[in-house]
């Protein structure tokens, strides 16, 4: 039985004539430990797949199982990070974590709770910036906010929704190394949704594509092989990062044109020219 | 010191005054002193340009209203009585002016009046406490109710009397319509079933709701005689203002970002929590922009509902000069006008400094 169980799961929005099968017949089996990537189009259903494992929403049919146990509510074993931040925008940095420090361990005392919350501000080097709120931050500062308040409650399992896709490329490496850190540090099960491949090979133990929705399903997984720690630098000379970037590309091109020749509806186009007015102006003079 | 100055003035609603500030400090001459031309001299220049046009207009009009009055004189009772009449308004005698729109300057004059009235009414009112302190020891030490000034009210009485009506209603309008307002948003069921009454309650007159709150207290204080018509004007005040806030309150809870219900919702965090720590700030804003309509509307009824329920405010006053057509008396009215205006504008600036201090949207009210 793997640690995270995703059987045949089936997601329908609106009823009637209006219903629409954002995700069909998924599949998903992660181990205890693994760090997966899910990898898709814009607007396949990735935010509403992160939603079914988290416990905000629940499928129309099928099952979701962590540890062997039907996915009801939210719960503290599985942190999120959102892909918009989510920051409470009245609290101060530390206060956003302290809510979920205070959560997560309601028995600690209060300078227990404190400790904590400085030491993972720390550890999103946000140590300067922990009285103020997340309007005076960068984005990339809220998104390590939202990754501190995610990991101080100490889930078992850290859910990323495209966390670092509105950052710039320079932030984004320092957090997917800082992500991979904590990941590697406590052991911890990882799924990272993300539309970037470069960032999934460098993360991940496994690569599946989401096929674009309606009817949003997975496709054949991708084992990534190269040992860790990785050196990204060094990544763009390793064969094996190239065959299997080449192959993911390959299959999420042969998915997009598939979807585009589905959908496209041929328009004829009347033939018609511009009229040049400028011309028809000066001659009427 | 100018940093602090600029940002003292900013939080009280009043940052068109940084220019100014900046100027005076010798800061970058040139451009503070064109803003200061925009943002201090234009508002300036447009006041004058309202003044002008209300001396020229008042000039116009007591020419009509003189005019009229000597020709009917002419008519009735023949030149001589006619050139007497005219002498006498040119003269500026009090018994003969003609009864219109009064000018700026008589505004102005009111206005002094009104103040050294209330400055003998005050005097007066004080000699009246030191002669009465002794006897009304002794009244309540035999149990007796003591003796109080039963004179006539000074404006600045009555202003009192407004602003202290017009918060007790306010009070009552927030405590009755926040907690509603945020239940109601909390529940779908409750907010469809309470729609229809919210819906039909909340364009009702002003007047209306005096007259049901009449028939109310009335009944209810038979016994008492306490201040019935204050009672009766500031729950007047109170019900006819509630409904913006609780149309707000309940828009605001109903409203919440769903990324902020989503966080809660992750964070596991219980109902009370949930409510407390996300969903009320996250809806003060728009709590504050309905306390704000709340306030202002409640100033603006007051004055006919005081009218009305023969409170002692300004409104009333408004009224009894109306009714009174003494020479002075539309002039009067005028100076309460102004001074209803800024004190509605000042309750607004509170309150925009308020939400400033407790929301967590800093934007620039409008």
């Amino acid at each position: 039985m793997a640690y995270l169980e995703l059987n045949n799961v089936t997601k329908t929005y609106g009823t009637g004539e209006n219903t629409t099968k954002v995700l069909d017949n998924i599949n998903l089996h992660i181990e205890e430990g693994e760090f997966v990537a899910i990898v898709g189009f814009t607007g396949s259903g990735k935010t509403t797949l992160v939603n079914l494992i988290n416990g905000l929403e629940k499928p129309t049919s099928g099952e979701v199982l962590f540890k062997g146990k039907p996915v009801e509510d939210t719960s503290h074993e599985r942190g999120v990070i959102f892909q918009n931040y989510s920051l409470l925008p009245w609290l101060t940095v530390y206060q956003n974590v302290e809510m979920a420090v205070k959560e997560a361990f309601p028995k600690k005392p209060k300078k227990f709770i404190d400790q904590r919350i400085k030491e993972y501000v720390e550890m999103v080097s946000l140590s300067h910036a922990i009285h103020k709120r997340p309007k005076e931050l960068s984005g990339g500062m809220r998104q390590r906010v939202s990754v501190a308040r995610a990991l101080s409650m100490d889930p078992e399992m850290i859910i990323m929704d495209e966390p670092l896709g509105a950052l710039d490329a320079l932030t984004r490496g320092n957090l997917q190394d800082e992500i991979l850190n904590i990941w590697n540090k406590n052991k911890r099960t990882a799924l990272l949704i993300t539309n970037d491949v470069d960032e999934g090979i460098y993360m991940a133990d496994r690569i599946i594509p989401l096929r674009p929705g309606p009817k949003a399903t997975l496709g054949p997984e991708f084992k990534i092989d190269i040992e860790r720690p990785r050196d990204k630098t060094a990544l763009n000379d390793n064969a094996s990062f190239k065959k299997t970037r080449n192959e993911i590309i390959e299959y999420l091109m042969e998915i997009g044109n598939e979807r585009s020749s589905n959908s496209e509806i041929q328009y004829e186009l009347p033939d018609i020219q511009p009229k040049d007015l400028r011309w028809e102006f000066k001659a009427s003079k | 010191m100018k940093d602090s100055i600029i940002k003292g003035f900013r939080f009280i609603g009043l940052g068109f005054f940084e220019p100014l500030v900046r100027l005076i400090a010798g800061e970058d001459s040139r451009k503070n002193s064109t803003e200061v031309l925009k943002k201090i001299i234009a508002p300036i220049a447009s006041i004058l340009l309202f003044i002008g046009i209300w001396y020229s207009g008042s000039k116009s009009l007591f020419n009509t209203e003189a005019n009229y009055k000597i020709e009917k004189v002419r008519k009735e009772q023949g030149d001589e009585e006619a050139a007497k009449m005219k002498a006498c308004i040119e003269s500026g005698d009090v018994s003969c002016q003609p009864n219109t729109l009064p000018s700026p300057s008589q505004v102005w004059a009111s206005y002094k009046l009104l103040l050294k009235d209330h400055k003998i009414i005050s005097a007066d009112k004080d000699a009246f406490k030191q002669k009465t302190a002794a006897m009304n020891e002794k009244r309540v030490a035999q149990g007796k109710n003591p003796i109080v000034y039963t004179g006539r009210p000074s404006f600045v009485d009555q202003i009192k009397t407004s602003i202290k009506t017009v918060f007790a209603g306010f009070l009552l309008a927030l405590l009755i319509a926040t907690p509603i307002g945020i239940i109601i948003g909390l529940s779908e069921t409750l907010r469809t079933s309470f729609n229809w009454l919210i819906q039909i309650l909340k364009p009702v007159s002003p007047v209306v709701w005096l007259l049901l709150v009449f028939m109310i207290v009335k009944t209810l204080t038979k016994d008492s005689n306490g201040d019935t018509s204050f009672i009766i004007s500031f729950i007047s005040v109170g019900l006819c203002s509630m409904w913006a806030t609780l149309v707000n309150t309940a828009m605001g809870v109903s409203s919440v970002d769903k990324d902020y219900i989503n966080v809660a919702k992750v964070l596991k965090l219980g109902s009370l929590q949930k409510i407390f720590k996300v969903i009320l700030p996250a809806s003060l804003p728009l709590i504050f922009t309905g306390l704000r309509i709340t306030l202002s509307v409640a100033w603006m009824v007051l004055i006919a509902i005081e009218l009305l329920a023969q409170s002692p405010g300004l409104g009333s006053f408004v009224w009894e000069e109306f009714q009174n057509g003494a020479n002075d008396s539309n002039s009067k009215i005028i100076v309460a006008m102004f001074v209803i205006g800024f004190i509605g504008f000042l309750l607004d600036r509170i309150m925009l400094t308020i939400q400033k201090f407790i929301s967590f949207d800093k934007n620039e009210g409008i």
